[in-house]
């Protein structure tokens, strides 16, 4: 008897293996076909619903963000297998910290754990070449989490192929005060540095010149700004329905296609990330006739 | 024997292989009598739950949702020129339908308890359209000016316009301050009418008031927070800088350059109506699916 039920799951375990050849093979095709089209550069997540779905599948507390988690992983290699470049996940702001203590130290711990998976020789990061960014203001997380994740960036920075961008401890207005700050130091210690020699000729043009140096142009805020590192988001996808950005690359998705599918994260899947793309290649021509006019 | 086989195994593709790529299988709970049981558990509490909402505390659900109108509501005015392709009308047709039913539904609006409404009426990027209708538009705008300034005055609703002004004609700046000067008293309603205005223009521009009060030593860097750039972005002038909804008829799920730091917590509604078919019903809608809303800013409730 006992023999028989090994038989049965070795069989099942083969033909698992089989259904998955089968699939993946498939979803490659439907990659293939979707690729005719445009494809976006940069695309974004917002991860939420965890809780929610801990709580729809009578799961303890914790366990939703692990569910998340592997949501996610999958969502990077169906994303770095369609060829899309940049990837960023909203997976701490700066407003969670206002969460119940607990559930903050178990996030952070969760995180923790997860940040030091990815150095691992079988992480996805080595599978695909990713190289990793940290951003947020990583000052207000625990010296463990800031230390690992500042290994990860240094570890990964090599890779080319494809990115991964990872806001943790993050809130857009934050990211922008920051912006603001670093453009206002540089600016006053320009106007000092120049200062210290004087100008022998004093024509116009020189002084115009030494105004508009003084002034804070839009680059120095873009340059200035953790995100600059990638091109601005072209589809954001926030799961679970809601309609809003809570505080995420403001001043990035000023012209980004937003989608919101109903499913919760973990739920999240294959057919949500083709939907989303489509959407994006119908409105992408009329998008692109805009952007040559400017 | 061959188109037999070939039948098949379309078939087979059709109703297999393409449905199984979208079968999540992370989701797969393994089969045993725990979580069966675990199952029925929740199956049999959901319907419990279901038949609580129905009886359930009424009336404070209803309490409720009427303290939780929004404050501020804020609208993209898309679709003027699809509406008018669609009924064989000229572009400049469309827009005076567009700007029709705006003052209908600003009333609307007022009339249930917003206390301020703003609309993006002219986008920076706007000015790259064709010369004649950018002119349309603006002539559009010096119309409107005059023609509802009595019912503004009426009603007591404070006029105030937000952009770059350095583009707009002479005549129009003028009504534009003619009429921000006569409504400048009124309180508890307000419309904000974006001219020429950009989210990151009005970023921008606040960071330069920044800089310079930093360089005159009026502020330290360190003083540089969230207050203080809400007090330098051009919607300072209202009680309540950010919405809490925002609105973008036509379908199209894009901001657009519209309010970007302000819109940080706003929910965003995205009806497939094009504007000038965005009346009272649909309104309503908006505010229906607005108050069922769970805003966390982060937090757990």
């Amino acid at each position: 008897m006992a023999e028989l039920a090994g038989q049965i799951k070795r069989m099942n375990g083969g033909i698992n293996q089989l259904l998955e050849q089968i699939f993946g093979f498939s979803r490659r095709c439907l990659f293939r076909v979707i690729s005719m089209g445009p494809i976006p550069n940069h695309l974004a997540f917002i991860m939420d619903g965890n809780r929610r779905y801990a709580k729809k599948c009578g799961l303890e507390e914790g366990s939703g963000h692990k569910a998340g988690f592997s949501a996610l992983m999958l969502m990077l290699q169906y994303c770095y297998e369609l060829g899309i470049k940049y990837v960023t996940i909203y997976a701490f702001s700066i407003d969670n910290f206002r969460r119940q203590p607990e559930e903050v130290q178990c996030l952070m711990d969760l995180m923790l754990e997860k940040i030091k998976s990815l150095l691992e020789k079988e992480s996805i990061v080595h599978q695909y070449g990713i190289r990793v960014y940290f951003i947020g203001n990583l000052a207000l997380l625990n010296d463990q989490v800031r230390d690992a994740a500042e290994e990860v960036m240094k570890a990964t920075a090599k890779n080319s192929r494809v990115v991964l961008l990872i806001c943790i401890a993050y809130n857009s207005t934050d990211e922008i005060l920051q912006a603001v700050k670093k453009s206002c130091i540089n600016k006053l210690d320009n106007i000092e540095a120049s200062g210290s020699y004087k100008h022998e000729d004093s024509d116009i043009e020189a002084k115009d010149m030494e105004n508009q140096e003084k002034k804070i142009q839009l680059v120095d805020i873009e340059e200035n700004m953790q995100m600059s590192v990638a091109p601005n988001p072209d589809i954001l996808i926030r799961s679970s329905g809601e309609t809003r950005l809570s505080n995420f690359l403001l001043w990035q998705t000023g012209n980004s296609q937003l989608c919101s599918p109903a499913a919760l994260w973990p739920e999240i899947g294959l057919r949500h990330l083709v939907w989303a793309i489509l959407n994006f290649q119908r409105s992408h021509s009329y998008l692109e006739k805009r952007k040559k006019q400017l | 024997m061959l188109s037999l086989f070939s039948v098949v195994f379309t078939f087979l593709a059709l109703f297999l292989l393409i449905p199984g790529l979208f079968i999540s299988r992370r989701l797969r709970v393994p089969f045993s009598l725990e979580n069966i049981i675990r199952f029925f558990k929740i199956t049999a509490s959901k319907y419990d739950d279901e038949r609580n909402d129905e009886r359930g505390p009424m009336g404070e659900k209803k309490k409720r949702a009427k303290n939780r109108m929004p404050k501020h509501v804020a609208v993209i005015l898309d679709g003027n020129r699809r509406w008018a392709e669609k009924r064989g009308l000229g572009t400049s047709d469309g827009h005076e339908a567009g700007a029709k039913r705006l003052m209908e539904n600003a009333k609307d609006c007022f009339a249930m308890g917003t206390n301020t409404i703003s609309l993006f009426a002219f986008s920076t990027e706007n000015w790259e359209r064709p010369e004649d209708e950018v002119k349309c538009l603006m002539a559009l705008f010096e119309k409107h000016f005059k023609s509802e300034m009595p019912y503004f005055q009426r009603d007591k609703i404070r006029i105030s316009v937000i952009g770059n002004r350095s583009k707009i004609s002479r005549s129009l700046l003028g009504l534009i301050e003619e009429v921000e000067e006569a409504t400048k008293s009124y309180e508890g309603k307000q419309l904000i009418i974006a001219i020429d205005y950009s989210g990151r223009f009005d970023i921008l521009q606040a960071c330069k008031n920044l800089a310079m009060k930093v360089k005159d030593g009026l502020i330290q860097v360190e003083d540089i927070d969230e207050k203080a750039m809400e007090n330098e972005l051009m919607t300072k002038c209202s009680e309540f800088p950010n919405p809490d909804l925002l609105i973008r008829t036509s379908g199209e799920q894009r901001i657009s350059n519209f309010f970007l730091w302000q819109s940080a917590y706003t929910e965003l509604y995205f009806p497939n109506v094009l504007w000038p078919d965005f009346g009272e019903a649909e309104y309503l809608e908006a505010l229906t699916w607005y108050q069922q809303r769970q805003r966390r800013f982060g937090k757990r409730v």
